[in-house]
């Protein structure tokens, strides 16, 4: 089983250093610590043991890390920074493994990038050596990179010349989009399996500045401290620590303290219950400091990031998950309240940007997504993003035979109003009435009412509204149904339906880049017994299937 | 433009006075050159009259003509090895197909990394011998000393006409680049760790020109197996003058062990040091670090990128065509020695992940035919002491056996006990002052220092007592 939980004490990878404002963040990938046995993590290549250690120290650099205000990423070793993913791993994984550690590997670096554009957390990234592949795309994260100018070192993407598959973790995108290298000059540098370095490198944008050798870390410094002094981060409040999560894990269910998942082999099930506060959720910022890791919005978001990545990667036979809520409204309300009152905070601002986050880790899971409002569930503000994350949202209209329990309803706040955008840079709200803000205005106005299912029908909130006598089989055949169809076409439909709307850097990561990779890492040029993926490392010649496609 | 007579100022087989591309590129790059020389090269020497030789073409006659010259006027030539008419290329994937006379499209990246790899190597060692001039031992040791290091230079010219004349822009790039990167320099360093360090003293001359030279000599067999064949034809003119540097070194050493017997016998004891002489004990410290080094130039002892450029048909074996299997290597095995709790021992891998081991394995071989010549002498003088190769794990920074200690015998040891041990096996610092404090200059003609025996016969029909250098 793959855990995504960790701890700096337990890194075996990184070595993460605070001076001042300056937080440094070296890599130092132990050869003999990879994942599974079979490979040597040599270079600094990494696999998803290495990326779940930086995914931790990004999380704990924001939560934990008030005061720092810059992050520099380097290497521990000498004339290597890092050599990307492990070339005999991706030779040796199976085609989910590789494409679970793409997106995680993507995701990480989006969340860097997140913390330089809305935590005011800036990373610079110091190439003191070669960066090759997946190591000059951690770089590209990065919102300033410094290449040491010691006349050997290069950036590269030798991915199409020496491994016929493609810089996936967002390297093609991030140089034209982000670095806007011209196409002719992209086009060249990405064919060119040794990659730039010096003068042309900065000439064509690929890095931001070289630096000689013997002034990279005294600059790096300089540069660190010099973004740090225009951040808004505070620099006398006291973080708050991560502490481990509380889970439990059997055969067939996962619980932590508010959320419960329990899986239904039959039907490819899981079924994730998330509960509401049980208390009145702290509403000022000294007591939501006080309550750290137990606020509820953050526990809930650390669970569900959790528990997303825990199913997409151990239980990937586990096709449909069904959301559910349980508990008070009033109390996810508040627990609202106190996030968009607070916003401006730097711990209320690290918790919703995490949820989103981790809302974001949701639309782009592989995954169908069915979302059940029923009596005693409290779909409300941010627990109403699953109601339209979900690709079908069903809603019992009426109760239950023979139940006391009140009829089900939808509430939303303000978090549904722009805290918590997709990739696409829309809310779901915005995604879902692309071209009609009329619809979005009508459910502003809304804000804080209870929505009944006929209400909520109207409002374009729900797919369906069965009552009592038809719930027990629409609900059953919808799932049944959807358990019978291909896995492959429903992750290619529902990916291209989720993402209406405008493209971002995010949104062609994760369609155009990421499904052009995932095609390519199932040709045989790639993959095939005489692939250039599986020679990599043999001496021997990749032979190609010449014709194009 | 002027004309100028390219086959005087640059003697050459490769057609230079009709070759517009590569004068253009030389002309921009012979003043980088010569600059790199007046400030890198050996110190203080530019006046000096030297007995060089120099090669002014590939005959027999020709590549070994001698004449007194000062260095800066040296001229430093371009030359092929005779080319094999209708050669095929002899191992890996296109075995059997006509060898390459033009760079092919899809290895052009990793062959030019193998030129500059090489070619950065020739300059670093011009650069860290460049202070010995001052404390030779003799004029006929000042003139081998020069000798070697024009021909470094000449080597350099070997591997950027290359770059020049195949590799386009990108080529003249990185040719530039030989010339900015520098040995221990601290922004710029030389590509290969071994090449950084300065070689202080002519005791560390000798054994440079023994053991890096020589794994020149692998580097460069290798390479002259290449399917680009004007690599093959390159390294091939270039191994007769190497051949010469190893000469440097072993009869170098030689004749210190020469003197050190002599100072044995005479004082009936091991400890020389008084007496003026280097003992043998430290003779063994200098082979075991230079040895050492020597052993992670060769890289990991399993390597993709060798395995990689096998396959390809850019590098070699050593003494490849000689070698008696199918040159593919698809289903051979090789053994290569692996770490196994406290011990090392051998395992079985694929023959063509395991190149650069091989190499290394020839090297070892190669270089103990020098400690056997010398125990000889020791057997021959009496004397109770044999030199001896320190073992593959003892002393690496690269490959499997950088991450433990080892002992000169290999066996595995812990921290602690390298620590209490690591001062009798290479030089310490005392060592090395002290083998400085013999370093002085010699420069009388015929004399020769007190710690090296005179050489057994001069160069080129010439006495030991001729005078190799005029200063002026």
């Amino acid at each position: 089983m793959i855990n995504f939980s960790t701890s700096p004490d337990q890194y075996q990878h990184w070595k993460l250093s605070f001076e001042g404002a300056v937080a440094t963040l070296r890599m130092d990938v132990a050869e003999d610590g990879g994942m599974v046995p079979g490979y040597e993590l040599k270079l600094n290549s990494y696999d998803l043991g290495v990326d779940i250690e930086l995914y931790d120290a990004t999380q704990r650099l924001r939560f934990e890390h008030p005061e720092i205000k810059s992050v520099i990423i380097t290497s521990a070793k000498d004339r290597v920074f890092c050599a990307g993913a492990n070339i005999a791993m991706l030779g040796t994984s199976t085609h989910a493994h590789k494409v679970n550690f793409c997106k995680f590997t993507n995701e990480t670096r989006n969340g860097i990038e997140d913390a330089t554009s809305n935590s005011d957390q800036r990373y610079l990234c110091v190439v003191n050596g070669t960066a090759a592949g997946g190591g000059y795309e951690l770089a590209l994260a990065a919102d300033h990179i410094m290449l040491i100018d010691d006349g050997a070192s290069t950036v590269s993407l030798p991915e199409v010349p020496l491994l016929a598959v493609l810089p996936g973790t967002g390297g093609l995108t991030r140089v034209v989009d982000k670095r806007k290298v011209r196409r002719d000059h992209a086009d060249y540098f990405c064919t060119l399996n040794e990659g730039i370095k010096g003068k042309r490198a900065v000439d064509w944008n690929l890095v931001d500045e070289l630096v000689p050798r013997s002034k990279l870390m005294d600059k790096a410094k300089e540069r660190a401290i010099e973004f740090s002094e225009a951040s808004s981060r505070p620099d006398d409040q006291e973080g708050i620590v991560l502490t481990s999560l509380s889970r439990e894990i059997s055969k067939d269910r996962v619980n932590y303290n508010f959320i419960s998942c329990s899986i239904n082999r039959e039907v490819l099930t899981a079924e994730i219950t998330i509960h509401a506060p049980t208390k009145m959720p702290e509403q000022e910022t000294t007591a939501i400091h006080a309550a750290g890791v137990n606020f509820w919005p953050l526990a809930f978001a650390r669970e569900f990031d959790d528990l997303i990545l825990h199913l997409r990667s151990n239980e990937n036979e586990i096709s449909t998950w069904v959301f559910k809520t349980k508990g008070s409204a009033d109390f996810v309300a508040a627990a609202d309240d106190a996030l968009s009152n607070n916003a401006d905070n730097w711990f209320v601002k690290e918790i919703i940007l995490y949820i989103k986050r981790t809302f974001k880790r949701l639309d782009v899971s592989s995954r169908s997504i069915i979302t059940l409002v029923e009596p005693g569930s409290c779909f409300t503000g941010t627990l109403m993003e699953l109601v339209l994350a979900a690709d079908r949202s069903y809603m019992l209209d009426g109760i239950f035979e023979g139940s006391n329990i009140t009829a089900a309803s939808l509430r939303s706040t303000a978090m549904n109003f722009g805290h918590l955008p997709m990739c696409n840079d829309l809310s779901r709200l915005e995604t879902r009435f692309l071209n009609d803000e009329t619809k979005i205005a009508a459910i502003k106005t809304k804000i804080g009412t209870d929505l009944d299912a006929k209400a909520a029908e109207e409002l374009g909130l729900v797919t369906f509204i069965p009552d009592d006598i038809d719930w027990g089989d629409e609900v059953r055949i919808a799932i049944e149904e959807r358990a019978s169809y291909s896995g492959d076409a429903l992750t290619g439909m529902e990916a291209s339906l989720r993402f209406a709307g405008p493209e971002t850097l995010e949104t062609k990561i994760f369609g155009r880049l990421s499904a052009w990779q995932n095609w390519i890492f199932q040709r045989p040029n790639a993959v095939g017994e005489e692939g250039a993926l599986k020679l990599f490392g043999t001496g021997k010649q990749a032979k190609f299937d010449r014709k194009r496609v | 433009m002027t004309t100028v007579d390219y086959s005087q100022k640059i003697p050459n087989n490769v057609n230079l006075g009709d070759d517009r591309r590569l004068q253009r590129a030389l002309e921009a790059w012979q003043p980088a050159f010569l600059n790199w020389w007046d400030e890198l090269g050996p110190a203080g020497s530019s006046d000096y009259e030297i007995f060089l030789r120099t090669a002014i073409d590939v005959s027999a006659k020709g590549w070994a003509h001698f004449d007194m010259v000062k260095m800066p006027d040296y001229r430093w030539g371009i030359f092929l090895g005779d080319k094999e008419e209708n050669r095929k290329i002899g191992f890996g994937a296109h075995k059997g197909e006509d060898a390459w006379q033009e760079v092919p499209g899809e290895y052009r990246a990793e062959l030019r990394r193998l030129i500059v790899t090489q070619g950065d190597t020739e300059p670093a060692s011009v650069e860290q011998q460049r202070q010995l001039g001052r404390t030779c031992p003799s004029l006929y040791d000042l003139r081998s000393l020069f000798q070697v290091n024009v021909e470094e230079g000449r080597h350099l010219w070997a591997m950027v006409y290359l770059l020049h004349a195949y590799f386009g822009r990108d080529g003249r790039e990185e040719a530039d680049e030989m010339l900015m990167r520098h040995s221990g320099d601290e922004d710029k360093p030389r590509i290969l760790e071994a090449f950084n360090v300065p070689t202080t003293d002519w005791l560390s001359f000798f054994m440079f020109t023994y053991f890096q030279d020589r794994d020149g000599k692998f580097q460069l067999n290798s390479l002259a197996e290449s399917g680009f064949d004007p690599l093959s034809r390159t390294c091939n003119f270039m191994l007769t003058e190497e051949a010469h540097h190893m000469f440097v070194g072993e009869s170098g050493v030689g004749r210190v062990v020469e003197r050190s017997i002599q100072l044995i016998k005479e004082h009936d004891t091991l400890d020389i040091r008084q007496h003026g002489g280097i003992d043998l004990s430290t003779i063994q410290k200098w082979i075991n670090f230079h040895f050492s080094i020597c052993l992670d130039l060769f890289g990991q002892e399993k390597s993709t990128n060798a395995a990689n450029f096998y396959n390809m048909g850019l590098k070699g074996r050593f003494q490849e065509m000689k070698i008696d299997d199918d040159h593919l290597l698809d289903n051979d095995i090789y053994m290569i020695p692996e770490i196994e709790g406290n011990r090392v021992i051998m395992s079985e891998t694929g023959a063509l992940g395991s190149i650069n081991e091989r190499l290394r394995n020839d090297y070892r071989d190669d270089c103990q035919r020098g400690m056997d010549r010398w125990n000889k002498m020791l057997a021959g003088a009496g004397v109770d002491f044999k030199l001896s190769l320190p073992h593959s794990a003892f002393h690496r920074n690269i490959g499997i056996f950088a991450d433990i200690n080892a002992d000169v015998k290999g066996n595995i040891i812990s921290q602690q006990e390298w620590d209490a041990s690591i001062n009798d096996w290479i030089p310490t610092p005392e060592d090395r002052a002290f083998v400085e404090s013999l370093m002085v200059p010699v420069t009388e003609v015929g004399k020769v220092a007190g710690w090296i025996a005179p050489p057994a016969r001069g160069i080129q029909g010439k006495e030991p007592n001729f005078e190799y250098v005029r200063f002026h």
